[in-house]
């Protein structure tokens, strides 16, 4: 398993598109992603789900990865988070 | 004739035939099913053909409202894609045995629900567009087709709509439209100002209006049914006067407001309230030169609260977006009449109790709006400035009373930006002793309309006195140029945010005077900048 912290900088926060992007995303990678926030989570893979965290400007993220390959697509998510939000 | 006021979500006029607009009801029936596994089928080819039209509708709006617009539609593709939904809807038509219709209709309202009830203003507004793909899906399965056009240009009426809906008009013949929910957070609103279609929310629509003619006053935010021939009349001149202003925009929009010599001038809008905002930004305002405070307390029926004053300067910082906002404390007095503030009835109201004064004799009052400002500053950049200065004593106790006010949310561990004090010069004591007051403050702004009235005592609401008022006395503009004089040597900048600022007969000699800045009426910006761009003579 591989874990990162990330601070959401996006004005509106992690809202839909960038949602759905994450969603496309971590469906790709074929691993288990998991976005933690405020004590609860949410399959990264799932675009209602992450949006319904309402995770907003200033919020700290955890995001877990448990599968093959886990530092790998962490590096990634990691790379997708810091383009995106 | 009939007018409603609403509120605008985008500036503009549009005059035409009102077409109600009713969606298509699909009254979705719960059936019992015994094909489960066929009606799953039914569902996915349906979530198939909803995709398509999603990205032909991408497509078409990518061309008509760009990248930002069309975006939705891209969103909407990825929602119906997602696992959770599509699980939803299977798990209902499975476990009990029902059409896909209503299995969809059934998920659409839980999802919008889960997001009408969340906290943030952005979230709640997806609860539109949870209906918004769901209604998609539901019209495949039942085969009804999308939106019809209609012939002649017209103003649209409806309950609410959709972005789906909005993008599939045809936009020659659509002038306008009048809802009665909506946002001005919703995506339909962003469409309707990339479209640049005058739109009204919060409107009690009625069907009967179907067919009759349509004002929409995106300005005021006034809807006329029926309008009398005298008001057609009125809003045909200002439609015209509009789109001369669009045809001066399109040449204006996004140049830099810099005169041939090279020196960049502040060109800045008025706003009176909250709901002025869209005409600012869509006319090109480098900032807001003066945000009227009164409108909190004039709309009121008690004093507004610290939060609530915070929440309209939070909104108009945010919305501003790192650019400049000048909020003007408290300008009220004996002929701004407040009930709730108890002021006696005065002889001379113009030269009485007023503005800075009230704020001085009253400093609770004073207190709770430089915290809500100073709170406000936090999102974004914030001035303040303070109005009816007449000597360097008032500035230094308003100072004090600011650092007061600072030491307590210190002590309380609130944040606050840096917020830059300014005053206004409107008396003729404050244009004598500038020199004075620049050594403490960091701007001036320049308030022309009482300026004139005091330095030539004369009552503009007197109309017998016209013939003897000259708004360009060269008493005046003298003035105008000692202040800006004054700043210059103490090192701070000084604007003008009274009519004159807007008045394009004077805009060259303000150059040569070396003015900072002009805070004008949004729909004076663009003609103010081609002036500005143009002048070739010597600035200071």
């Amino acid at each position: 398993m591989a874990k990162f912290n990330y601070v959401i900088t996006d004005e509106v926060g992690l809202h839909a598109r960038p949602a759905g992007l994450l969603a496309k995303q971590a469906k790709a990678t074929g691993a288990k992603i998991t976005l933690n926030c405020n004590g609860k989570s949410a399959d990264a893979s799932k675009l209602m789900a992450v949006m319904g965290r309402g995770v907003k400007k200033g919020m700290e993220v955890e995001v877990t990865v448990e599968g093959d390959n886990a530092d790998a697509v962490a590096a990634e998510m990691e790379t997708f988070f810091k383009e995106n939000l | 004739m009939q007018v409603i006021q609403g509120k605008s979500i985008f500036g503009g006029i549009a005059i035409g035939p009102i077409i109600f607009f009713t969606k298509e009801q699909n009254q979705v029936k719960r059936s019992k099913i015994e094909d489960t596994a066929g009606e799953i089928a039914r569902y996915e080819a349906a979530i198939i053909t909803a995709q398509e039209q999603l990205g032909k509708l991408y497509e078409k709006a990518l061309k008509e409202v760009g990248e930002s617009g069309a975006q939705i539609f891209e969103v909407h593709q990825m929602m119906l894609e997602d696992d959770d939904y599509n699980d939803s809807v299977k798990n209902i038509i499975e476990t009990q045995m029902v059409n896909a219709e209503y299995a969809v209709a059934t998920t659409g309202d839980n999802f919008a629900e889960i997001f009408a009830a969340m906290e943030d203003e952005y979230f709640q507004a997806r609860a539109v567009d949870m209906k918004d793909i769901s209604e998609r899906v539901i019209n495949v399965l039942m085969g009804v087709g999308e939106v019809s056009g209609w012939e002649e240009p017209s103003i649209i009426v409806a309950e609410d709509l959709a972005p789906s809906e909005t993008v599939q008009f045809d936009k020659s013949k659509l002038l306008g439209f009048v809802t009665r929910l909506g946002s001005s957070n919703s995506h339909t609103a962003i469409l309707a100002r990339t479209m640049n279609i005058p739109a009204l929310i919060q409107i009690d629509i009625k069907e009967e209006w179907n067919g009759k003619m349509g004002i929409i006053d995106g300005f005021s935010g006034e809807f006329y049914i029926d309008p009398e021939p005298e008001v057609l009349e009125k809003y045909q001149e200002k439609k015209a006067e509009q789109e001369e202003h669009r045809r001066l925009l399109a040449e204006q929009k996004g140049k830099p407001t810099v005169t041939k010599s090279g020196k960049e001038i502040k060109l800045f809008a008025n706003i009176g309230s909250v709901s002025d905002l869209p005409a600012a930004m869509g006319n090109d305002a480098g900032g807001i030169g003066l945000f009227r405070s009164e409108f909190l307390y004039l709309e009121s029926g008690d004093y507004p609260t610290e939060d609530d004053q915070f929440k309209a300067y939070k909104m108009v910082a945010e919305t501003m977006a790192g650019k400049k906002v000048i909020i003007r404390t408290l300008d009220i007095g004996a002929d701004k009449q407040v009930d709730y503030f108890n002021l006696d009835k005065e002889e001379n109201p113009a030269m009485g109790l007023r503005a800075i004064r009230i704020c001085l004799t009253r400093p609770e009052i004073f207190k709770t709006q430089l915290r809500a400002i100073l709170r406000a500053s936090a999102f974004g950049n914030i001035a303040v400035m303070y109005p009816m200065i007449i000597s360097v004593d008032e500035v230094r106790k308003i100072k004090e009373i600011m650092a007061e006010v600072k030491a307590e949310l210190d002590a309380a561990g609130i944040q606050y930006g840096e917020v830059e004090q300014g005053i206004m010069i409107e008396t003729p004591a404050s244009v004598i002793i500038s020199d004075l007051l620049a050594q403490e403050v960091d701007f001036f702004s320049i308030g022309t309309n009482d300026l004139t009235q005091y330095t030539l005592a004369i009552d503009r609401q007197n109309a017998k006195l016209d013939e003897f008022y000259n708004p360009h006395h060269e008493a005046v503009l003298r003035m105008i140029e000692m202040v800006v004089d004054n700043a210059h040597k103490a090192g701070i900048w000084a604007g003008i945010c009274g009519e004159l600022g807007a008045d394009t007969g004077l805009t060259d000699r303000f150059m040569a005077m070396g003015v900072d800045e002009l805070s004008v009426s949004p729909t004076f910006i663009y003609p103010v900048r081609q002036i500005i761009r143009e002048y070739e003579g010597p600035t200071k």
